[in-house]
């Protein structure tokens, strides 16, 4: 008799899930406050991001975009003087709390930054250097995680036969590839792009966009980027940030042809920003 | 007086340029300045030449051999750089030996971990350690450490650790307290604020994008210390280290109060000795013009000189290959 609701509770969810997965958003933030030291940069921010969907943030510079981003890893516990309140639940369990710990929560929440960010190591203890923070894999297992994220990263073509060369040498977009790679590595569960391809020239920016289109089958994905195209081309879910609120968010076709907010089409028909 | 006014205001009248002035007085200040360039290196050589000649006589009187026998005898002038340059390499790596652990603790705390309001005075008192003249050192060990350590460190170390073969040989002999390891401990002490204060540079040289991505694979604050910040900058730290090897290497006054000044050649950390820097401020004044033993403190110097050169030549090398990489 116990073992029937427990059943219909998963059928439920699991349809949920195959049905409309934004039902249960992969990030919840909720009243979400961030400072500066006295600068308050979010202001009651609620956001739900859902699973497998790549969601961009937007907006002008010192909106906050990047900000959130660096508090759904933690990254803002390493500087002192800033502070989050409010709560964001990562399946449900406060990622702010103490109850997840914080290099938990990084293996859990990559991040890719602005600029490529190659260890000063070769292009296979890049990729496992994370793995072994983890996990202990043997050689063979290893081999085989390496190839497996270089391949997903499209870059394993490239570097198969220089593996344990420095990455230092290798292009700018391929070393961007690279570190996404070695997110993966770890296998989270959400990747945090921070202006993934600012850096880049136009076509690694396509391969990295074309990735982005793989990545999602299988990580949920976060995307802080300046070029409205590369929002509009990319992500599922477009949210609006001005002056560390959230302005407005939204599927990206609806956001980009038809915004609710004024705020929101002064800024991507160019009028500011 | 009138001769240079009417001078430069025929220059002027003549000159088409606006400052008919920069004229005269540009080649002048760029010959003063040649002069001060091509003042330091006629210092420097002249100041090896005059070591090297000063010395040559004890060079020829021993031969090559005077470069590692160890006798040393103002008595029968029987004299051998041996001992010194022994002592000079022994104590100068016991002080590296010892001063590195601690300075990549202090710049790791000061770069990494020292909340704001504590890192100044750590920073502060690392500076003003670096300033206190190396006689007071000397008093400061002579009077406090070598007792110190003739009490409390050396009785029991000689009485545990001398017995074990191998390196037992290291801990032998009377506890003078004066010697080998005190002489190397103060020479850290002395160090110390040089390599940590080229440490923290090196370590704050390190992008922050670069530590925030190995934070972002889960790392620990000393995972991304041991895999990333020191990779990073290794080959500025070893170019710190070589920094440091060089300023112990021909440290003076600290040195002579605390070795113990016994030319005498032994394994034991506890042995007094001597380095090249301090016989030379022993004996010096005890040596008559044109003698021998004169010639071959001025050959000791000469090779203190190479030594320390050598040294210092490899630790620009290596500090300037990281800057260009």
């Amino acid at each position: 008799m116990n073992f029937a609701p427990e059943t219909s509770i998963d059928i439920a969810s699991a349809v949920n899930r195959a049905t409309a997965p934004s039902a249960e958003p992969k990030l919840k933030v909720e009243k979400l406050n961030f400072y500066y030291g006295d600068n308050h940069a979010l202001k009651n921010i609620n956001f739900d991001i859902p699973e497998k969907r790549v969601t961009a943030m937007i907006g002008p510079s010192g909106c906050g975009k990047s900000t959130l981003l660096r508090i759904f890893n933690r990254m803002y516990q390493l500087y002192p003087g800033q502070r989050a309140e409010g709560k964001i639940l990562l399946d449900g369990a406060d990622l702010l709390g103490k109850q997840l710990d914080s290099t938990v929560v990084r293996s859990r929440i990559g991040m890719v930054f602005q600029k490529p960010t190659p260890f000063p190591m070769s292009i296979y203890d890049n990729i496992a250097f994370g793995v072994k923070l983890h996990e202990s894999l043997g050689k063979a297992a290893m081999d085989e995680r390496v190839e497996w994220c270089l391949r997903k990263a499209a870059i394993w073509e490239e570097t198969k036969d220089r593996l344990h060369t420095s990455a230092l040498g290798m292009s700018g977009g391929q070393q961007q590839r690279l570190c996404i790679a070695r997110t993966i590595a770890v296998r989270p569960e959400v990747i945090l792009l921070d202006e993934p391809t600012s850096a880049l020239d136009p076509i690694s920016t396509s391969k990295i966009e074309d990735l982005i289109d793989e990545l999602k089958q299988e990580f949920t994905i976060v995307i802080v980027t300046h070029n409205m195209q590369q929002a509009a081309r990319c992500a599922d879910i477009t949210s609006f940030f001005y002056l560390g609120e959230l302005i407005e968010v939204g599927p990206s076709n609806e956001i980009f042809t038809n915004p609710r907010e004024a705020r929101t089409r002064d800024y991507i028909t160019g009028r500011f920003g | 007086m009138d001769a240079t006014l009417s001078g430069t205001q025929a220059a002027r009248s003549l000159a088409t340029a606006h400052k008919p002035t920069g004229r005269v007085s540009d080649p002048i200040f760029v010959g003063l300045l040649w002069g001060c360039g091509i003042f330091v290196l006629l210092l420097l050589g002249l100041i090896i030449a005059m070591l090297f000649e000063g010395g040559l006589p004890a060079l020829r009187e021993f031969g090559i051999s005077f470069l590692w026998s160890t006798a040393w005898n103002p008595v029968t002038e029987r004299f051998g750089a041996g001992v010194m340059v022994f002592g000079t390499l022994f104590s100068a790596i016991i002080a590296v030996i010892v001063a590195l652990p601690l300075s990549f603790g202090i710049a790791f705390f000061l770069t990494e971990i020292a909340p704001g309001p504590f890192r100044r005075p750590v920073g502060v008192a690392i500076q003003l350690l670096a300033a206190v003249p190396s006689i007071i050192y000397g008093m400061w060990g002579f009077f406090i450490v070598v007792p110190l350590i003739a009490t409390y460190v050396q009785p029991p170390l000689i009485e545990w650790l001398g017995p074990i073969p191998l390196i037992g040989a290291l801990f032998q002999g009377p506890p003078l307290g004066a010697g080998m390891l005190t002489a190397g401990l103060i020479l850290a002490l002395m160090i110390l604020p040089f390599i940590t204060a080229m440490f923290v540079e090196v370590l704050e040289s390190v992008p922050p994008m670069l530590k925030e991505s190995a934070y972002g694979v889960g790392a620990t604050t000393y995972e991304v210390y041991r895999n990333v910040s020191v990779p990073y900058g290794r080959t500025a730290m070893v170019g710190a280290i070589m920094l440091g090897l060089g300023r112990a290497l021909g440290e003076t006054m600290a040195v002579t109060f605390v070795i113990g000044n016994a030319t005498r050649m032994s394994a034991s950390l506890f042995a007094p000795g001597a380095t090249i820097a301090s016989t030379i401020a022993n004996e010096f004044p005890e040596a008559s013009i044109g003698s021998l033993k004169l010639q071959a403190l001025l050959q000791l110097g000469f090779i203190l000189f190479v030594i320390s050169f050598i040294v210092l030549a490899l630790s620009r090398l290596l500090v300037r290959s990281r800057l260009k990489g």
